[in-house]
């Protein structure tokens, strides 16, 4: 039984008379501890599909089914409460949390939500939790906006992982680092998996850092599946126009594929 | 330059900040110049300002000491038009954060009721409700909350409206926390400064509110209020106009140095924000 089994998803958006069709007739499934990976070009529908497996918005159309269960069924407290197993990482690690926020008040959220730990418990599990992702725990006192991107990312890690979920949501997670950072994080990342066994969707336009981290690919193009399949396979020989159109824009990719060769 | 030092370098601001600080401390020290009742008689009636200097500013029709009910007067003003600012505030944004963030059937409610309120003009609002419940210092606040909560209303709700489409509350969402939470730990809080910028506008217009329903013999019959004192000197306007002019001159200030004060501490801050 897959983790996570997305079919038929549909979303459309209606904007000045004009009806987008953001997500057409998608179907996908995540196993346990995989990585599956969404590319496409900006405006494919990458992140409607992350708010949507999210329950972040309601699609018009199609089921998702998450731990054996119908997951669009779910409302309410027993919704919020299933969210402790499905988590999310964005793009921007500022917009992602809330301006006034500390290190401490980020990770301490998850836990007092889905008590996992009582109040006298958490400030040791928040020190384990700010270790796990290889920051200093003296760093909870500080404020979100004072810390390092790099470091604001592994915060959104470190609360991801708090409720111990089977399935993180990296929506762009690492696009907006630098590259020496970039490569921490994907090793942090790929660490966490092999450990905990967390399956990622992980959704990114670099074709480079989707072949070095996902087993699986899917190549989105307006809102439709182009293609699937092996991540190196599809990468390396892609079958669809807009396959070899993102491999073409990878300058990065050449190395990478030659390496492996 | 740090918010101060150029909050220093704008002499309208340094004007406002002095004339709050004078109505401030005439509020603090008036229980210890002048203890007693302040509506006790402690003197000749209609005795003219700068005649007797134990009585600097003369006395009314009936004899009270004019300096004395000035600064007990200035502890009323600025309680009530401190009070029914923060319960505007608090009022607006609570219901603007709600119909912001809920949105459909709830925001239209609650945005035809803060409509409703705000189409009866607020000084009306608050005649007909001191009118009906009676004169205390607690029922005039309410009374002019009651008719100045729609404006930050109206701002928390459309500065809601942009923080939620925000990462962060979609993070809130995705952690599990419940609705009620995100809307008033984490959107409230950051929708607030467009609505306290407004709130020295807003006190000013709290002081003259008490002041204008003092006049009209709606304001605690048990405090001295500035209005009061104005309606007062009415009857003798033709042989004591002192008596109505020093406590109006009081009200000009007052709500001149506020607004003054305000608009400086949030020209100042605004201009920090900008540059960072
Ligand atoms: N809230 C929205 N309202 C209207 N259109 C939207 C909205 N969100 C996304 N879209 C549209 O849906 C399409 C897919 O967007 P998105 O999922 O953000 O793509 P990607 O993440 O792959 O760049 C785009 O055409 C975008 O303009
Ligand atoms: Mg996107």
């Amino acid at each position: 039984m897959s983790l996570l089994a997305v079919s038929s998803l549909t979303k459309r958006y209606r904007r000045g008379g004009k009806t987008v069709i953001a997500v057409d007739d998608v179907s996908f499934h995540i196993e346990p501890g995989e990585t599956l990976a969404l590319a496409g070009p900006s405006g494919s529908g990458k992140s409607t599909i992350a708010r949507l497996v999210l329950r972040l918005i309601e699609p018009d159309a199609g089921a998702i089914e998450f731990e054996s269960d119908d997951f669009l069924a779910l409302r309410g407290a027993t919704l919020r409460a299933r969210r402790a197993r499905l988590q999310m990482v964005f793009q921007d690690p500022l917009a992602a949390f809330n301006p006034r926020a500390t290190v401490a008040r980020v990770l301490e959220d998850p836990l007092r939500i889905h008590g996992i730990a009582s109040r006298t418990e958490r400030p040791r599990r928040i020190a384990a939790l700010l270790e796990r992702v290889g920051l200093a725990a003296d760093l909870a006192p500080r404020a979100i906006h004072e810390i390092s991107g790099g470091q604001r990312q592994r915060v959104a890690i470190a609360r991801a992982i708090a409720t111990r979920p089977s399935l993180i949501v990296l929506d762009e997670a690492v696009s907006a680092l630098d590259v020496s950072v970039r490569g921490q994080i994907l090793d942090l990342l790929l660490d966490l998996q092999r450990k905990e066994r967390i399956a990622y969707l992980f959704i990114s336009h670099d074709l480079g850092v989707v072949r070095a981290v996902a087993h699986r690919v899917i190549l989105l193009d307006a809102g439709r599946i182009a293609e699937s399949g092996d991540a190196r396979a599809v990468i390396d020989a892609p079958q669809s126009a807009i396959g070899k159109a993102l491999v073409a824009a990878a300058p990065r990719l050449k190395g990478t594929t030659q390496d492996a060769s | 330059m740090s918010p101060i030092r150029r909050f220093l370098r704008t002499p309208e601001a340094v004007a406002g900040a002095i004339l709050l600080a004078a109505l401030i401390a005439m509020a603090l020290i008036a229980p210890l110049l002048f203890p007693g009742d302040p509506q006790a008689i402690a003197g000749p009636a209609l005795l003219p300002p700068f005649q007797d200097w134990s009585l600097p500013l003369g006395t009314d029709r009936l004899g009270r000491d004019v300096l004395a009910e000035l600064f007990h007067g200035a502890r009323t003003s600025l309680a009530v038009g401190l009070a029914a600012a923060a319960a505007a505030l608090a009022i607006g944004s609570v219901v603007g954060t709600l119909a912001g963030f809920a949105g459909g059937v709830v925001d239209e409610v609650l945005m035809r009721i803060t409509d409703a309120f705000q189409t009866v003009p607020s000084f009306l609002l608050a005649l007909a409700f001191v009118s009906v419940v009676g004169p205390s210092l607690g029922i005039v606040v309410i009374a002019i909350a009651l008719g100045t909560w729609p404006g930050p209303a109206r701002i928390a709700r459309a500065e809601v409206l942009s923080i939620r489409e925000r990462d962060y509350v979609a993070s809130a969402r995705a952690i599990g926390m419940h609705p009620l939470e995100i809307a008033f730990r984490e959107v409230l809080p950051n929708a607030l400064p467009p609505g306290l910028a407004m709130s020295s506008v807003i006190v000013a217009a709290a002081i003259l509110t008490e002041a204008a329903l003092s006049f009209l013999g709606l304001g605690d019959p048990n405090r001295v209020t500035w209005g009061g004192m104005i309606a007062e000197g009415r009857a003798v306007l033709r042989t004591a106009p002192f008596l109505s002019i020093i406590p109006g001159i009081a009200l000009v200030l007052t709500v001149l140095g506020v607004y003054l004060a305000g608009e400086g501490i949030v020209e100042t801050t605004a201009v920090r924000r900008g540059l960072s």
